[in-house]
This record gives C-alpha cells, sequence and structure tokens, in this order.
C-alpha cells in the first residue's frame, strides 16, 4: 500500500524534473549547458525505465536501464570532445 | 518472513523511492536556480545521481518484502553511474574552460606549468 | 606463465564480478562465459595499460570505499542545502588548487573521481605536468580548509593503500 503511493510521487517528482530539463534546453545560454541538462535528462531517463520496471513487476526492463546508461554516458563525452577538439575520432 | 521484518523493508523501499524523487528533482531544479555555468554542474553529478542511487537501490530489495529474489543488475547500473558522472563531470568542465564560459579568475597551477586544457599543446584530449 | 595469462588480475576479478551481475544469475555457466571474458579482454587490452597498478592494501581500499560513500550522501544532503535555500547571490563559489603529492595515474585519477563525487567539490582539470588538480567549489566561504580536508581526508588515505 505504503509502496504504490512512493511509487506514484516518485513517478510525479521524475515528470516534474522532465519538464524542468525540457524548459532548460529550450532557454539554455550556452552549448554547454545543453549538454549538462541532456545528461541529466538521460540518468532521469534511466530512473523512470527502472521506475516503470518495478510497477511492471518486470526485470526485463533493467537491461534498457543498463543500455541507457552506457549510451548516456559516451555521447555526453562525445558531445565535449567535439567541442573541446573540433573532432570525435582522432 | 515475520510481518514486522516485512514492514520495516517495504519502510526502507518507499524512503528509497521518495528520497530518491526528492533528490532528482532538486537536481533539475538546481540546473535553473543556479547562476553560473560551473555552480550548474554540481547539480547533475551529485543530486541526479543519488536521486537514480535511491531507486535503483528500492528496485533491488524491491521483492524482498513478497519473497522474491534479491536482484544484482541494479548494484551494476549504480557502479556505472557512480564512476562515469565524475568523468562526465570532468569533460564538461574542461570544455566550460577552453570555451572561457566558467569564471574566468582561474587561479595558477603553482608548478610553473599551465592548465592541461588551457595549454598551447595538449596531448590527451 | 600465470602472470603472463592475467596481466591485471584485479581487473580480470573485476570482470567476473560484473559479468554475475549483468547475468543475475548464479549458473555454472555464467561462470564459465565470466572466466572466459577475464581471460580475454585484459590480454586484448593490456597494450594500452602496461603498469600493473599496486595496490598495497586492499583492505584499506575496501575501507576508503565505505568512507566515499558514506561522504557521497553526507555531500547530496549539502549540495541539496544550497540549491534549495541559499540566495543566488549567497553562493560563494570559487576555484581552488590542490597541489598532489600523489604519483601514479590510478591513485590520481582515484582521487579526482572522488573528489566531484564529495561535498560541494568538483575537479575540473589538471595542469599540464600532472602536480596539480583544479577543483572548483561549490560553496565555500574558506577555501583553504576545503584543500587541507580533501589533503588529509582523501589523498593521505590514498598513498597510504597505492605508495
Amino acid at each position: 500500500m505504503i509502496l504504490a503511493y512512493a511509487l506514484t510521487f516518485m513517478f510525479i517528482c521524475i515528470a516534474l524534473a522532465f519538464a524542468l530539463n525540457l524548459w532548460r534546453l529550450f532557454t539554455a545560454p550556452t552549448v554547454t549547458d545543453r549538454i549538462v541538462t541532456l545528461d541529466t535528462m538521460t540518468i532521469n531517463a534511466i530512473a523512470l525505465v527502472v521506475l516503470y520496471g518495478i510497477r511492471a513487476e518486470s526485470g526485463l526492463y533493467l537491461e534498457a536501464a543498463v543500455l541507457l546508461a552506457l549510451t548516456g554516458f559516451v555521447g555526453t563525452v562525445a558531445y565535449c570532445k567535439y567541442l573541446l577538439r573540433g573532432s570525435i575520432i582522432e | 518472513m515475520s510481518p514486522l521484518l516485512q514492514t520495516a523493508l517495504e519502510l526502507i523501499v518507499a524512503a528509497g523511492l521518495v528520497g530518491g524523487g526528492f533528490f532528482a528533482l532538486v537536481g533539475s531544479w538546481g540546473l535553473i536556480r543556479l547562476p553560473r555555468p560551473m555552480q550548474r554542474l554540481h547539480a547533475p553529478t551529485k543530486a541526479t545521481t543519488i536521486g537514480v542511487g535511491a531507486a535503483l537501490l528500492a528496485s533491488s530489495i524491491g521483492d524482498l518484502p513478497f519473497g522474491g529474489p534479491l536482484s544484482m543488475q541494479e548494484w551494476l547500473i549504480t557502479l556505472f553511474l557512480l564512476l562515469t558522472a565524475p568523468v562526465s563531470a570532468l569533460f564538461l568542465a574542461k570544455t566550460l574552460i577552453l570555451r572561457g564560459e566558467a569564471d574566468p579568475n582561474i587561479p595558477e597551477t603553482g608548478t610553473g606549468q599551465p592548465w592541461a586544457t588551457l595549454a598551447d599543446e595538449r596531448k590527451d584530449p | 606463465m600465470l602472470k603472463r595469462l592475467y596481466p591485471h588480475p584485479y581487473l580480470s576479478l573485476t570482470l567476473v564480478a560484473l559479468w554475475f551481475l549483468l547475468v543475475n544469475d548464479w549458473k555454472l555457466g555464467s561462470l564459465v562465459m565470466a572466466v572466459i571474458l577475464a581471460t580475454i579482454l585484459p590480454l586484448v587490452t593490456s597494450a594500452w595499460w602496461p603498469d600493473r597498478p599496486r595496490i598495497r592494501h586492499p583492505l584499506r581500499l575496501a575501507s576508503y570505499t565505505a568512507l566515499v560513500f558514506w561522504d557521497i550522501i553526507v555531500a547530496n544532503f549539502q549540495v541539496a542545502y544550497v540549491i534549495l535555500f541559499v540566495p543566488r547571490d549567497k553562493i560563494r563559489s570559487c576555484w581552488i588548487t590542490v597541489p598532489l603529492d600523489l604519483d601514479s595515474p590510478e591513485a590520481i585519477s582515484l582521487l579526482a573521481g572522488t573528489i566531484t563525487m564529495t561535498p560541494g567539490t568538483l575537479s575540473s582539470d589538471m595542469s599540464a605536468c600532472g602536480r596539480a588538480l583544479l577543483i572548483h567549489a561549490l560553496n565555500a566561504p574558506h577555501p583553504d580548509t576545503v584543500r587541507d580536508q580533501i589533503k588529509s581526508r582523501y589523498e593521505a588515505r590514498l598513498k597510504r593503500i597505492f605508495e
């Protein structure tokens, strides 16, 4: 019972966080800020996938969370490297 | 499993979920509220990571009160996030420094050499 | 022979543990696959990691990990407090230079990661010679205290573990 309420609470929190991130993505003053925001959005997406896995009572969604964590990290580093060096793979 | 232990476990899972949601929200709010670019880097590296960590902990032990197994895959994701958050933060900080968007009053290294990002010939990316 | 086959024994052990975490199941087949991966991956990647890091005290490394985990939790409450309650113009951010006593690259990257995850600090850059770290503090009225704390709390422990 208490678990269902806590789960709903966290769903609402993550949804609000996504809304704030989207707002930030549109109003960000610099490119670097957009990368930070995208990084945060990836982490929030991982949380959302894991939460959905808890609600669906299935372990399958964790695989998706692992993949999101991997690609999100590589994506952030690739963006930064592009800004730092002008190319990603040297 | 005794009912008392079951209730205690459920409470721990619920606390993880509530705390995780709170910290994830605070991290995203910090991105908007903090005024300077370097300060905004602090929010996602710390608050958001612990938010996801708490959710993953809840997911890991979430089946225990109902007689399910302890799931270990969540620990892999938590470990991975804890290892990668400093690396992406370092890359973002280097980008800010190189593009001149960080706070300008960067101190000297104290070793006679410049900072690696600002050196003329950068060997490491 | 064993040294040639397993150039990084700690890496091999970590790979076995990671594979079990990924598979999420305790079967004999998973162990076979984990051992195959733990043999092949360090051999293939050893060209990029020629030196073997020396860990003098594995037990101390475990206690260091526990300390860092605790500090991460404390750090999050501090950062959340700054984000939520400190007025925007009263947040006293500053740069801090930390001269390094550590030599091995593994110890320095561990220290940089620790600094990023713990109270209100973020390692941002390194000097070209590798003897100093640039750190950004979110809210530090006394920068010298932060530097002393990093040196005594984390760097001294890492120096005892690695050197």
